[in-house]
């Protein structure tokens, strides 16, 4: 990787650390309700499997999507809009955080159902097998939604057609408060073993780690040699959501984990140590990052919200006559969009 | 024209749109091996005549949906066979929090042009494999539910399901595999949501869908020698729900039964009963009535089973006390 493709590794990561330290705030100012889950101390993993990929591979993620969308280049203004709820969201305001989709760059959604998504990143997968497109799916999860049926459905599954898949557990070691021990019988690595499907454990902590274990198991997909297990293990420096007030987890732990952050780190061990920025191009970095998010929140801060008449709007693609009638809908949706539904194909 | 049987019916229309369009394919338990294809054989010798395109899958419900989701999603025209509408409640959160809730909730970027294929049905399996839950699926915004009760709708409905561009749950019925109908040679669509009248009369409206088409229909026979003449509409489609034809019938007849297999609480009986009496108190000479399952798990002894599902004789009794009590 050269010098230019390294310091957007760690801007990214950056942007996507004061973005959720942003959004915590704005949070706090009730601008944003429901539940917000933050991406703090993972953002190697999106950033680096990202970078990683095609721009026409297929990405599925679970509800901690902020980064995802922002490192598969999504822009900080519509993801804040869609995080306050307004017509300039990614989804227009309908989905919200755990939600967010930007289908022209294949990144097909955050799903908030534990382990609802993993069939669908299989059927993703399939489709490329099926249409010989040549994509690959990376699915990402986390720890906790590797006990769920739909885990082992997906895995067997993927095995089985030998899919063009890599299976990605954001391994943050707790889902909500529950510690791993807790809620797995056997350690992760082990649980790729059962399918005998191709498996790694990396550490999530480190952006070109992560970004080299996704470059093998994406090049063993394309060479048809099937799916890849992923046990990137990382941490989460907040509580499961604005919700939790974290108090189950030992606060020496968080100490430990902030100790191996993934920006200090990529800062010292790889971009000043072989001397491609001065600490002064990593300020530079910092303030343009700070100005893109407060640009993003003042723009989210002045969209509208979503037109009431838009209520109906995609419930079906494809309207059915007698609609009215039904009851169901007090008017037939209208299909007029910019962006056509499942991108281009092919 | 000829006669052909519903399970004959569906098959053509797999195979018809299967040549028509290559992203078209068939998935499900036992599709292409078992029994030559098929726990009923709706899919036998398609494996053979479409390499490749009819899959056998693990029993995985939740994957067997949600693959055929993602599948969609990318690009492809999955026709998914659950098994019996039984197993649909292992797959109940792919087909309510995901199939029905993509389009809509990613604010019209992602579509899913996909067909859930599965039957209702009973015959002395009891409880955990004789139910119906159309209710069910026609609660959910996002879903298309078909359920058609001839082979000339089975066809004309599925090929446009496969066409259609949301997901699409498609109700069969194990009773009516082996029934006949006539299915023109040359190929026709059935639009969905459009109901469609299956007997003409004056006397008493039957609203009705699937099996109980079939009975309203064996009941019309008997009331019609006594001189009593039902007209029957056949919903055809339960979501959306057009009742158009069940409120220009009840303009002439006055009298409406409701006739289903499922169960009678929050049934769609409930809702076709309160959308009719909404739209059309006045011209009712009677409370609209419903004949429905009765409401116990279902049991394996034949006179229990029996008792406990509608036949023709229960909306012959249900037209007779209608017209025999006076309002
Ligand atoms: C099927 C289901 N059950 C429960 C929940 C509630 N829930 C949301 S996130 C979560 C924990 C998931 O943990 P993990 O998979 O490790 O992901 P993380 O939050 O650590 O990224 C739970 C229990 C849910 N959304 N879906
Ligand atoms: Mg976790």
């Amino acid at each position: 990787m050269d010098k230019e493709n390294l310091v957007a590794l760690y801007r990214q990561m950056v942007l996507i650390r004061v973005f959720e330290d942003r959004a915590a705030e704005m949070y706090a100012k009730a601008k944003i309700a429901g539940f917000l889950h933050l991406y703090n101390g993972q953002e190697a993993v999106a950033v680096g499997a990202v970078s990683a990929l095609h721009p026409d591979d297929d990405v599925v993620v679970n509800y901690r999507d902020h980064g995802w969308a922002l490192a598969r280049g999504s822009s900080a203004r519509a993801v804040m809009a869609e995080l306050f709820g307004r017509a300039t969201g990614t989804t227009g305001g309908r989905g919200g955080s755990m939600h967010l989709v930007d289908v022209r760059n294949r990144f097909w959604g955050g799903y908030a159902i534990v382990g609802g998504h993993l069939p669908l990143a299989a059927g993703l997968a399939a489709a490329a097998q099926y249409l010989k497109t040549g994509r690959v799916t990376l699915c990402s999860m986390g720890d906790g939604s590797t006990n769920i049926g739909t885990f082992h459905a997906a895995m067997n599954w993927a095995k089985l057609w030998n899919l063009p898949i890599i299976f990605m557990v954001e391994n943050n070691q707790y889902a909500m408060g529950t510690h791993y021990d807790v809620h797995s019988a056997v350690p992760m690595i082990q649980k790729a073993a059962g399918y005998n499907m191709y498996a790694e454990q990396v550490d999530g902590m480190d952006v070109m780690a992560v970004r080299e274990a996704v470059c093998r198991a994406a090049e063993r997909a394309r060479r048809g040699e099937g799916p890849s297990f992923l046990d990137v293990v990382t941490y989460r420096y907040r509580g499961h959501s604005m919700a939790d007030p974290d108090v189950q987890r030992d606060k020496a732990e968080i100490a430990r984990w902030k100790e191996r952050d993934p920006i200090t780190r990529f800062a010292t061990e790889v971009l000043l140590k072989r001397n491609l920025v001065t600490p002064k191009d990593l300020d530079d970095i910092q303030k343009s990052v700070e100005q893109e998010v407060e640009d993003a929140i003042e723009f989210a801060d002045k969209s509208p919200e979503p037109a009431l008449d838009t209520l109906y709007d995609y419930i079906y693609q494809q309207p059915v006559r007698n609609m009215q009638i039904a009851g169901s809908l007090i008017r037939p949706p209208t299909i007029a969009k910019s962006v056509p539904a499942n991108g281009k194909h092919a | 024209m000829a006669e052909i049987t519903y399970r004959e019916a569906l098959k053509r229309a797999l195979r018809e749109e299967m040549q028509r369009d290559p992203t078209v394919v068939i998935w499900g338990e036992d599709v292409v091996a078992y029994a030559g294809g098929g726990a009923y054989g709706v899919t036998s010798g398609l494996a053979k005549e479409f390499p490749g395109r009819v899959r056998d899958t693990p029993i995985a419900e939740e994957a067997i949906i949600g693959v055929g989701i993602g599948a969609a999603m990318g690009g492809m025209r999955p026709v998914c066979e659950i098994m019996t509408v039984n197993f649909t409640l292992v797959a109940w959160d792919q087909i309510v929090n995901h199939a029905a809730k993509q389009s809509h909730m990613f604010n019209g970027q992602i579509k899913v042009p996909m067909v859930i294929r599965t039957p209702n049905g009973h015959g002395r399996t009891a409880a955990t494999h004789s139910q119906n839950f159309d209710a069910w699926f026609a609660h959910v915004p996002g879903l298309k539910v078909v359920a058609p009760s001839t082979p000339y709708d089975a066809k004309g409905l599925l090929k446009t399901s496969i066409r259609d561009d949301d997901p699409v749950v498609f109700l069969e019925h194990l009773q009516l595999y082996g029934t006949r109908g006539e299915v023109p040679d040359e190929e026709y669509l059935i639009p969905i949501g459009v109901s469609d009248y299956k007997r003409r009369g004056k006397d008493v409206t039957l609203v009705t869908w699937g099996r109980m088409t079939m009975e309203s229909l064996k009941a019309a026979r008997v009331l019609a020698e006594e001189g009593v003449d039902v007209e029957i509409v056949d919903l055809r489609t339960l979501r959306p729900l057009d009742l158009s034809l069940a409120l220009e019938s009840v303009h002439k007849t006055n009298r409406v039964i409701v006739v289903e297999e499922g169960w009678r609480t929050a049934g769609l009986g409930a809702e076709i009963a309160a959308s009719l009496q909404e739209m059309a108190f006045n011209d009712l000479d009677a409370p609209i009535a419903r004949v429905a399952g009765l409401e116990v798990p279902m049991p394996y002894a034949k006179n229990l089973e029996r008792a406990t599902l509608p036949f023709a004789e229960d909306v012959v009794a249900a037209v007779h006390a209608m017209l025999q009590k006076q309002y």
